[in-house]
């Protein structure tokens, strides 16, 4: 030990600082700024003016934005890595990066509301959330064990936070931590794996550990690290037996947090699950594979079923974003195989963008709608169509969206999920397929429901008084309808993003 | 080998851990239970470290006391939390949602 320390410190003296390319990481440092700057002048304003934070905070997304997009017209093909391949912007991680910054943009729009209203520590919400943002910003350049883990946390430690918002509600406080104990244990298990996968490669660059575990030639200690590494995204990602968590923590935070856990940090969880199964695992699909597949199989089965019963409609999205979580795993199953190890990528990507449009998007919707009627019931959103038509249309494309009807985004996601595993072309695959085709079919029951409430039933209580959304939702409304119609109905703005192949050669080099 | 039995020693204080987390219903001794298994990588780390000669694992293993101390501040003040609205901090009296 005394010789590796003294050996370190002998190479010391000829260490020099890693070459920073500011440009690359310029996204990361407006939201650091961003970050300082809400929180500074949070402290230093009155209770009357905290409603700027929202806008303030909306303004240092939209700049982090800049960055990507001058990066994406600089990229041209070419991947910029910095310390030494740990940390790359490539074209995946740049259509990720703006997915999300977007993804943040509008849950501060339908945040905004319900935070005034409630009086709830509104800057420091908004702190705490582009803290997380930054986190999702940082997973998808991660390229090494120890980024992914510290990404990790970053965007896991403020969301328990935010889960536990309201103080005072006990449920809320147990939303929180529940969300918090599954989380910590959760990526424990996940550090355990890692720290078997670091001792057997000796190294904790993802390129370099995928260069060394290979199909066949595993042994018992690689397997148990990739089989607790994937438990621990599983849990991010909610899928079954894992999943506990999610339908109480959605249904116990506030809605604007339950918008982004189901969205954001879902997504940057299956962002994590692809570069790890793309860059550190690429051989070892004979581990991943069949785990995969039995956690997609079992994630849209039983996510789907709970769905059914519940009348609680947020319970019910809950339910359903573990049964949407199902079929955007369900392609990375065979990621491995040589024929679909393209199109699963595109697949995963395209479904994470439509999945965020039209989930974002029916949460805007119970918001707006439950600030009337006060109830998160199925039922209260009876004789919508009469007294809100607008929302009530809205809301039609998202439930349609979600069950996959076309020509709307849901159904592009699904065809290209389906795409992915037929392309793998073997029997396990036929028979996700059937799974997969027979849980759509289950799916539409619960979306249909809603649908049916909304414009065939009388308002419950009888009051048909119009609702006026605050500005920032019709807003949020806005950008979610129009995303999930555009992606159907012009599907090739995004299959492009499929055409990330490079991910691997990227990372490979 | 010496490494061997750090592993070994990891592993257990790992299962430990794990068994405290399922078994016990104490909010707090959850928490000193996830601390075990954060520990026990902690062990792993340092023992591979060792056996591979670099210093790479030394390194994550600082990383990963440093958040879990963050981790932790979260927790107690969650436990905190519960406790002013329950008076008690015992996980199977959070059952109020369900379903």
């Amino acid at each position: 030990m005394i010789a590796l320390l003294s050996s370190a410190l002998a190479q010391a003296d000829e260490w020099v600082s890693p070459a920073i390319d500011w440009h690359a990481i310029a996204p990361e440092l407006i939201l650091v700024i961003g970050i300082n700057l809400v929180l500074l002048i949070d402290l230093n304003i009155g209770e009357s003016k905290k409603w700027t934070m929202a806008t303030l905070s909306g303004f240092v997304v939209l700049a982090a934005f800049i960055p990507v997009i001058t990066l994406g017209l600089e990229l041209d093909g070419v991947p910029r890595e910095m310390f030494d391949g740990r940390y790359v912007i490539d074209e995946y991680a740049l259509v990720l990066k703006a997915f999300f910054l977007l993804v943040a943009y509008v849950i501060i729009l339908i945040s905004q509301n319900e935070l005034e209203e409630g009086g709830y520590y509104q800057g420091e919400f908004y702190v705490l959330m582009l803290c997380s943002v930054l986190g999702m910003v940082m997973m998808t350049s991660s390229r090494d064990l120890v980024s992914i883990f510290v990404s990790l946390e970053l965007l896991s430690i403020p969301a328990y936070m935010m889960a536990a918002w309201r103080k005072r509600s006990s449920v809320s406080n147990e939303a929180g931590v529940k969300y918090y104990l599954l989380g910590v244990f959760a990526s424990a298990i996940m550090l355990f794996g890692m720290s078997y996968l670091y001792g057997i490669t000796g190294t904790t660059k993802l390129v370099d550990i995928g260069a060394q575990l290979t199909n066949g030639d595993l042994n018992g200690l690689a397997v148990v690290g990739i089989a607790f590494v994937l438990v621990g995204f599983a849990f991010k990602v909610s899928a079954v037996p894992f999943h506990t968590w999610a339908p109480d923590t959605y249904e116990g935070a506030p809605t604007p947090v339950t918008a982004f856990l189901s969205v954001a940090s879902k997504a940057a969880g299956f962002v994590a699950l692809v570069t790890l199964v793309y860059t550190a695992f690429p051989g070892a699909s004979d581990v991943y594979g069949p785990m995969i597949w039995v956690m997609a199989a079992l994630t849209m089965t039983v996510g789907n079923v709970l769905a059914l019963r519940q009348s609680n409609i947020v319970r019910m999205l809950a339910y359903s974003s573990v049964s949407q979580g199902g079929f955007i795993l369900m392609p990375l199953a065979f990621a491995g195989d040589p024929n679909a190890s393209g199109s699963a990528l595109n697949a995963v990507v395209v479904y994470l963008l439509v999945y965020a449009f039209m989930n974002l998007g029916a949460f805007a919707v119970v918001i707006a709608v439950s600030r009337k009627t006060n109830s998160g019931e199925i039922s209260s959103f009876g004789g919508l169509f009469n007294y809100a038509p607008g929302m009530a249309v809205a809301m039609t494309v998202f439930m349609a969206s979600l069950a996959g009807i076309p020509p709307l985004g849901g159904w592009f996601a699904k065809f290209n999920a389906f795409k992915a595993v037929l392309d793998a072309g073997n029997t396990p695959a036929y028979v996700l397929a059937c799974i997969a085709a027979v849980n759509t079919v289950i799916s539409a029951a619960y979306y249909f429901k809603v649908l049916r409430t909304v414009w065939v039933d009388d308002a419950p209580d009888g009051n048909t008084a119009p609702i006026n959304p605050p500005q920032p939702i019709v807003a949020a409304l806005a950008i979610t309808v129009i995303g999930t119609i555009v992606v159907g109905v012009y599907p090739r703005l995004v299959a492009g993003f499929g055409e990330l192949s490079d991910l691997a050669g990227a990372l490979g080099g | 080998m010496l490494a061997a039995n750090f592993l070994l020693l990891a592993a257990v204080l790992f299962c430990i851990g794990v068994f405290g987390v399922i078994a016990r219903r104490n909010a707090v001794m959850v928490l000193m239970s996830i601390e075990l298994v954060l520990n026990s990588v902690n062990l792993n780390l340092i023992a591979f470290a060792l056996m591979n000669d670099d210093v790479d694992g030394q390194v994550f293993a600082l990383f990963v006391i440093g958040i879990a101390a963050a981790e932790v501040g979260v927790g107690l003040a969650m436990v905190l939390l519960i406790y002013r609205n329950r008076r008690s901090i015992s996980l199977d009296e959070l059952s109020e949602l369900k379903g």
